[in-house]
């Protein structure tokens, strides 16, 4: 598919990975205009084609939006890699591809007979990608994992909540989100060192070790102090105001945060409150801080009368940081997003139109974008079988009676 | 592998050079692209950044030396005193981007334009160069000048209002988040753009939307909407499920803290339910209805909520009397899930990390003292990746890198008189 001018255009990426973190590296590089072929077992396809939600609630293996967050602008082959000639199969993509990506548990590659020693051996240029949750080395190396997990053991469970109650863990993959960028640009970097020095390489991502990059500081000042960050809610060192504030309706919220004095001051006019900038309780950040509560009470008396989409505009128009908290029904609304073109829908044979998301960097001359839908299980094997590996009809017809494609 | 073995090998962007003019926003980005060899210039307003004034700082001295948030997301980077208001300063920038590949920027949209020192301006003294600038919601758009920080980013992302407890206002995790989301989108982004301009010469500007890089994070929150038009809602340290509302705990109370363990069945239980279940009959905890079960066929999505409650008993008394490294590496000897939910303390103290080498011992001479950093994430087969030098104190480069545009040590005097360094 032409779509006039792209950044990577010319790559090729064979993709083995499943659930968030791979999927999603490979799905950047194909909506920047890479052509990626996402490999899944026939029989047991990538784990996110069951994850809820599915399109109208009705079940089925190519019905889940989940799984098509993940995988836009990539063909989708079925491939039984417990099979000899899977395997086979499988090598003679990589010779075809510039980059391998797979988040497998540590070891799962070797065992399939797919390791970096034996696809060197078909291609000696290859890149590989490999994102195991710990790394392939240390105790917890074989160990299987989730991100949802990995969030706690990296800290970032134990810091979110309120001082007097128990953690309440950030819902979701969260680690899974942070991995992907280390693996983009580790992958380009290699890339670069390719095309310098003919050389490829296998890089490893461990997870684990990308998400202790989002709390470097705190575990720097454990190392320094031997000293450990309470759960502070919402509120930030040294800042007042500074927090989540009721507005009107069920569950609408609007955040709200004023960094310096004059900040303060457009905050206390755009409330309609003018009086309480100079109010000794609030004058100065030492005051505001001191005075913490009763001012949180007076802000959310004011919000309670507006809703948060009132909130958040009047207060930004007057120069003050506010953001609604938006639910997953703001979140597609989402007037800003929407006019900056984030969203793409497509057509998916399954799902009907729905909705793709840009990755989340904009190159001015090649923006690339979403260009194919989340494939349907080996929705591609004709073509790529057939024009990327120039399988004749006799061996495709004889593979698939060998069940090498289940 | 040893320090001795890292020296020994290239690093992959070992030719390039990165003119880093970010704040908060953006450190991580040159950290990152320096952790993997790029030559990166930390650019500072005389008398240093204001990042230098983010806490926690070492010893507790609220001095911009100090600080370890700085330290953290500019190791790898040299850093030059330069004042983009003046004149002279700017025209110093622009001598600068003649030898840069890669400028990065944190600055409100228009900013640099108002300067000259704008895109279109930049391609001008230098056609292959890559402008990254990461901004609160974009270059462009109806909100391109409205004003973020950590708790409006999350909170707009709609990650936020899936945090924390039902009967409390949503939550942001404990430590800001957003900016290093962006500033990694940024890195990955910059490099998409730098394989272009390997290829075809062509440098570019590379648009970063705080807003868009958080958007990424909740996993499901806008599809259920879009699928099913169903709100997912906070539940705290718990899953409930949207089709039958059962309340599955993620995080369960232990002997020394909490763990964090999923209830999964189906392809997902032999990591979880089933080797727990095993785990508890040897240790005589698990009553007969729970070995029952048949966790391979059990559908997390669609059991009952009372079956849930019934399991989450037994379960949770079995965790209630263990601490959290018993049940860690209990669970590894059974290929089981059951992870500690970790402190600092924990991740600095972990076998995992101290086995590999994850960490980095940097000098910090002016400290008289060494500092532990996180090393990279990133190892490579051929070349070498890592915390290569501390972070810089204000403006030690100014004279290895002015030198290296042809200033002497005299003309630097003058312009540090004027104000411009």
């Amino acid at each position: 598919m032409d779509k006039g001018k792209q950044a990577l255009q010319g790559l090729k990426v064979a993709d083995f990975s499943w659930f968030i973190s791979g999927p999603l590296v490979a799905k950047f590089l194909g909506d920047c205009g890479a052509q990626v072929v996402h490999i899944e077992s026939g029989t047991k396809p990538d784990n996110m084609r069951s994850t809820l939600p599915m399109k109208n609630n009705v079940p089925g293996v190519n019905r889940s939006a989940a799984f098509a967050r993940y995988n836009s602008s990539k063909l989708g082959i079925s491939l039984n890699l417990g099979n000899p000639k899977g395997v086979e199969i499988a090598k003679r993509l990589v010779a075809w591809a510039d980059v391998v990506v797979e988040n497998f548990s540590s070891g799962t590659m070797e065992r399939l007979g797919l390791g970096y020693e034996e696809l060197k051996k078909v291609n000696p240029n290859i890149i590989v990608v490999s994102m195991p949750m710990f790394g392939h080395s240390g105790p917890l190396a074989k160990h299987p994992g989730l991100g949802s997990q990995l969030a706690d053991l990296t800290g970032f469970g134990n810091l979110t909540g309120w001082p007097d109650r128990p953690p309440v863990s950030p819902p979701g993959a969260y680690t899974d989100f942070i991995s992907p960028y280390y693996s983009i640009a580790a992958l380009m970097a290699a890339l670069d060192y390719r095309h310098r020095t003919g050389k490829g390489q296998y890089i490893e991502v461990s997870q684990y070790e990308a998400g202790a990059q989002f709390v470097a500081p705190l575990v720097m000042d454990w190392f320094v102090h031997g000293r450990e960050p309470p759960r502070t809610g919402n509120r930030c060192p040294g800042v007042a105001p500074h927090g989540v504030y009721r507005c009107l309706g069920e569950e609408r919220w609007c955040a709200i945060a004023a960094f310096t004095e004059e900040e303060w001051r457009s905050l206390c006019c755009a409330m309609g409150m003018a009086d309480l900038a100079c109010d000794p309780r609030f004058v100065t950040v030492i005051a505001r801080l001191h005075n913490r509560e009763e001012l949180d009470k007076l802000i959310e008396k004011w919000t309670m009368e507006h809703p948060a989409e009132e909130v958040m505009t009047l207060l930004q128009k007057a120069g003050v940081a506010a953001g609604m908290v938006c639910n997953g029904r703001d979140q597609n609304e989402g007037l800003h997003l929407n006019a900056r073109g984030f969203y793409r829908d497509l057509e998916h044979s399954e799902i009907g139109r729905h909705r793709y998301l840009m990755p989340p960097f904009r190159l001015s001359k090649t923006p690339g974008e979403p260009s194919l839908p989340a494939p349907c299980l080996g929705q591609h094997n004709e073509y790529v079988y057939r024009e990327i590996l120039g399988m004749s009809d006799e061996e495709l017809v004889r593979l698939i009676n060998e069940s090498v494609f289940d | 592998m040893s320090s001795e073995g890292r020296q020994n090998r290239e690093t992959m962007l070992g030719p390039y050079r990165v003119l880093d003019l970010t704040d908060e926003k953006g450190l991580i980005c040159g950290k990152t692209l320096g952790d993997l060899g790029a030559d990166v210039i930390k650019i500072e307003p005389p008398g240093g950044h204001e990042c230098r004034d983010l806490g926690p700082f070492y010893r507790d001295l609220p001095s911009g030396e100090e600080s370890l948030y700085w330290f953290a997301y500019n190791a790898n980077k040299r850093s030059i005193t330069l004042n983009l208001e003046s004149e002279e300063g700017q025209d110093l920038l622009r001598r600068l981007v003649a030898r840069a590949d890669f400028v990065v920027e944190s600055f409100a949209p228009g900013y640099l334009e108002k300067l000259g020192l704008g895109y279109s301006a930049l391609s001008q003294i230098n056609p292959r160069v890559i402008l990254t600038s990461i901004t609160p919601f974009g270059q462009t758009g109806p909100w391109r000048d409205f004003k973020t920080c950590d708790l409006v980013s999350m909170a707009l992302s709609g990650y936020m209002f899936l945090t924390g407890d039902p009967d409390r206002p949503p939550v942001r995790i404990g430590f800001p988040q957003a900016y290093l989301h962006a500033g990694m989108a940024a890195a990955a982004g910059t490099l998409v753009a730098h394989y272009h301009r390997q290829l075809t010469g062509e440098g570019q500007q590379v648009d970063v939307s705080i807003q868009e890089a958080c958007a990424w994070i909740p996993t499901d929150s806008a599809i259920y909407w879009e699928m099913n038009q169903v709100l997912e809602e906070r539940h705290g340290g718990a899953r409930v499920r949207p089709t039958t509302g059962a309340r599955m705990k993620r995080i369960w109370e232990c002997q020394d803290g909490y763990v964090s363990f999923d209830m999964y069945g189906a392809r997902l239980a032999r990591n979880f339910m089933t080797p727990l279940v095993s785990w508890m009959a040897e240790e005589g905890a698990a009553p007969d209805f729970l070995k029952e079960i048949d966790w391979n066929t059990f559908d997390y999505f669609a059991a009952p909520p009372e079956l849930v409650e019934k399991v989450a008993v037994p379960v949770g008394r079995f965790f209630a009397e263990r601490t959290r490294k018993e049940l860690l590496w209990g669970g590894v000897a059974r290929r089981c899930c059951i992870y500690p939910v970790a402190t600092p303390r924990d991740v600095a103290t972990s076998r995992q990390l101290a086995e590999r080498g994850f960490w980095a011992d940097i000098e910090h001479p002016a400290l008289g003292a060494g500092v532990r950093y996180p090393g990279s994430c990133i190892r490579a087969s051929e070349t070498v990746s890592g915390v290569f030098r501390k972070a810089p104190r204000v403006g030690e480069h100014n004279i290895e890198v002015y030198g290296e545009i042809g200033l002497t040590r005299k003309e630097l005097l003058v312009l540090r008189r004027r104000g411009v360094i």
